[in-house]
């Protein structure tokens, strides 16, 4: 096994049993702590990748700030009434329903031809500046993803304008 | 090397375990973090198509991207939503929350 090999399963380790340890904690700070450490496993499977943009992205925004709002929602809404059951009345279904879609989702990959392609060589280190231009240069006099990141630019404020207001106290 | 397969079996799991939260989890908070096992998914699927597929083309990159901005717009405007629910029915709970269920 090669070092990759060996960091690739390692970090697949840490995704699945992270992610299952929190699905059923009791305690949902616990759980929020167990989802920082799926996004850094995640984060290592883009480092994997060599998509060390997305590494550093996945880094700053997800554990950096959707974990850290998700666990001060944790504790702004502290569960006082019926603290009780964990699952509700359809968690046997529900688990069910996961597996069918998880082998469902298997064999329809597996019947794919390019299943278990090996990667091929690439410049990858020139992929950060490609990114880059791809997102705000116009190429050949067409711009490229331009409108694509100037509408997702829209799509994160507008949201966020949104999100104060409903949060808002009203006197 | 580690083939294609790899990567993709692993993101079906976290797919479904995302999944297995959202449906079976009472408290809406989890449910939030489900969608977010289940885009983090999504994302692994898009940047290992892009590395073994088209590692010269940058657009499985910029998908991914437009992934985790509609993330963060999801989850600000889901806890906005949860805060208000919480404050004014005090409950979280997914199965109490049925003023609209008919």
């Amino acid at each position: 096994m090669t070092p990759l090999e060996v960091i690739f399963w390692i970090a697949s380790a840490v995704i699945l049993i992270s992610a299952i340890m929190m699905v059923t904690r009791r305690n949902l700070v616990h759980a929020a702590l167990f989802l920082i450490v799926t996004l850094f496993g995640v984060a290592v499977y883009y480092v994997l990748l060599e998509a060390s943009f997305l590494a550093v992205v996945q880094i700053l925004v997800y554990i950096g700030a959707i974990a850290i709002l998700v666990i001060f929602a944790v504790m702004l809404t502290r569960q006082v009434t019926n603290p009780g059951q964990l699952f509700n009345k359809h968690a046997s279904l529900a688990l069910v329903m996961s597996i069918l879609v998880f082998i469902g989702l298997y064999l329809a990959l597996s019947v794919w031809p390019e299943f278990s392609a090996v990667a091929p060589e690439a410049d990858t280190a020139a992929a950060i500046s490609n990114l880059g231009t791809a997102f705000f240069v116009e190429e050949d006099g067409q711009p490229v993803y331009l409108l694509a990141t100037m509408t997702a630019s829209v799509l994160l404020l507008i949201p966020l304008v949104g999100a104060i207001f409903v949060a808002r106290q009203k006197e | 090397m580690i083939p294609l397969s790899n990567y993709l079996i692993v993101a079906a799991g976290l797919f479904s375990i995302g999944l297995y939260a959202v449906l079976a989890r009472k408290n809406a908070i989890m449910i939030l973090m489900g969608i977010e096992l289940m885009l983090n998914a999504v994302n692994i699927n898009l940047v290992a198509f892009w590395r073994y597929l088209t590692p010269e083309n940058v657009s499985g990159q910029v998908f991914a991207a437009m992934v985790f901005v509609v993330a963060a717009a999801e989850v600000a405007v889901g806890i906005a939503l949860i805060m208000t629910v919480y404050r004014r029915r005090d409950t979280v709970s997914a199965d109490e929350i049925n003023l609209m269920k008919w």
